[in-house]
């Protein structure tokens, strides 16, 4: 049956044309494009290659920076405690030191006040001392003004002073 | 979705109205008594080859592309189909020319339909695929993908490249692919314009043995042409007992059979597939001239359930085209691939090495 015998003609054909297509195919159509096509999916798997990196740079980056704004977080915060204690410091010294300048003012003030009174207990001992005198000698010239009374009392002190070296050697 | 089947009733029903006119149309064709349908004339006139190229019969006229005849009879002979008696040749019993007077064959390269399908679907994929190319010449790839026809072509290059031949071959699979890149088109486009029933197509060009023989035996070629040491060595002196091979070369003969089973198989696949699907679909149209006689209205539900059941089938070949050019693209690299298979210890040095 012709169907399953090979045409002569028919292959004499297909040898020709077929190897013609190939080889017209083979050198200016498949290898160009499978080619071209491999080029670009290289190029494409590149491409997402150098994104991927990209995006780990970013990645990176970002998280660097998180490290750096935390890090200067804390930096101010350091600061600012540092500062605070400083402050704190500063008034505390102050406070002290201005306590210790009023007790200095006041001690002063305190020993000014001390001498006054001493040269005014002075100056009035003083006056009570010539007022007595000025006193005892009006009242001396009173009582005194006879002999016989200034003996008396001449007596009388020497008695006095006996009294009191015997009662300081007594004791 | 109610207008869209609306829509569809109103196709069919203008179908039914169209395939009488057609069938009685296509009565006359072929008949050897008037008003039936010669099922052999019919069948094989249409997946056989012929000298000139029949497009349809009106009112028992012939209307068909005449075409050259070339024949090496003491010498060359070079004359068109309708001219053939003029020339002193006809045609035998079998619808091969045969000199009038001596009865013989002489040695025919005529341009025949299929030689002429041939010619044709090869200019076509040649302009396809050097269009494609024209495009990646005329772009720059890395920029730009392409749209449109390069796009297809791209996208079906780069599904046999991928899925196919770098799978089956393997390792150096860019020396094979030109081969099987013009052996999946070819087989696909003329699968293609197989189905298209006028003129371009409907020539069964990859349905014929000496085309499917031709394209076996290139893979042959490819296969033991280039296979390695190692496959050769696996047929003359394959790793089994000694007795299978030493007084009687029992193995060594099985796998020299499987040489030639190997592209056989592609051979007949092909073949037997194109072949079948097309008497498939000439049977189910011919359902509607066989019915003619037996009055309309069974006739006419018959045209309707034949119509149903051709769309199926036409819609099957176009699976069975892409599927049958797939599987002999993807056979003929995993044989190319085995012919160059390393022994696995070889491989395993290698990768140690590396």
């Amino acid at each position: 049956m012709s169907l399953i015998t090979p045409d002569f003609g028919l292959l004499f054909w297909m040898t020709l044309v077929f190897a013609i297509v190939f080889f017209i195919l083979a050198k200016f159509g498949f290898p160009l494009i499978t080619g071209m096509v491999k080029k670009r999916s290289d190029s494409i798997e590149r491409s997402l290659k150098e994104a991927e990196e990209a995006r780990n740079t970013l990645k990176q980056l970002a998280e660097e920076q998180k490290r750096l704004i935390d890090e200067a977080r804390k930096e101010q915060a350091r600061i600012l405690n540092e500062a605070a204690a400083s402050g704190d410091k500063i008034v505390q010294e102050s406070r002290e030191q201005a306590k210790a300048q009023t007790e200095l003012m006041l001690a002063q003030a305190r020993e000014e006040i001390r001498i006054a009174q001493d040269t005014a207990r002075r100056e009035l001992a003083d006056e009570v001392t010539g007022l007595s005198v000025a006193v005892a000698e009006k009242l001396l010239r009173g009582h005194l003004d006879t002999h016989e009374k200034q003996s008396d009392l001449i007596d009388r002190m020497i008695e006095e002073a006996r009294a009191s070296h015997r009662t300081q050697t007594l004791n | 979705m109610h207008r869209i089947r609306r829509r569809y009733t109103w196709i069919l029903a203008l179908l039914l109205v169209l395939l009488p006119a057609a069938a009685s149309a296509n009565e006359a064709h072929g008949a050897s008594v008037p008003g039936e349908l010669d099922m052999k004339s019919y069948i094989f006139g249409h997946i056989g080859d012929a000298y000139d190229w029949h497009i349809t019969t009106i009112h028992g006229k012939h209307i068909s592309i005449p075409l050259p005849c070339i024949v090496f009879d003491g010498g060359p002979h070079v004359f068109m189909s309708n001219r053939m008696e003029e020339h002193g040749y006809t045609l035998n019993e079998n619808g091969k020319l045969v000199n009038a007077a001596t009865g013989k064959r002489p040695l025919d390269i005529s341009i025949t339909k299929n030689v002429c399908s041939l010619l044709l679907s090869s200019i076509l994929l040649v302009v396809l695929i050097l269009l494609t190319s024209r495009w990646y010449r005329r772009h720059d790839a890395l920029k730009e993908a392409p749209r449109g026809l390069p796009g297809l072509m791209e996208m079906l290059i780069t599904m046999v490249t991928d899925d196919i031949i770098k799978e089956g071959v393997g390792k150096d699979w860019e020396k094979y692919a030109p081969y099987l890149l013009t052996a999946f088109f070819f087989i696909f486009l003329n699968n293609l314009l197989g189905i298209v029933p006028f003129f371009p197509g409907g020539a069964n060009l990859t349905g014929n043995i000496a085309v499917t023989l031709f394209l076996a035996v290139c893979t042959f070629l490819a296969v033991n042409l280039f296979g390695n040491k190692h496959y050769y060595k696996d047929i003359f002196w394959p790793e089994v007992p000694a007795w299978l091979k030493v007084p009687l070369p029992l193995m060594p003969l099985i796998e020299i059979i499987g040489m030639f089973t190997k592209p056989f198989s592609l051979m007949v696949r092909l073949f037997a597939n194109i072949l079948a699907g097309h008497i498939m679909l000439l049977g189910v149209m011919a359902v509607i001239f066989l019915t003619a006689k037996l009055g309309p209205a069974l006739n006419g539900s018959m045209t309707v359930i034949a119509v149903i059941f051709g769309v199926f089938m036409d819609i099957l070949e176009l699976l069975v085209a892409f599927i049958q050019a797939y599987v002999f693209t993807m056979l003929s690299s995993v044989f190319i691939g085995l012919s160059r298979q390393q022994p696995e210890h070889e491989t395993k040095q290698i990768e140690t090495t590396q």
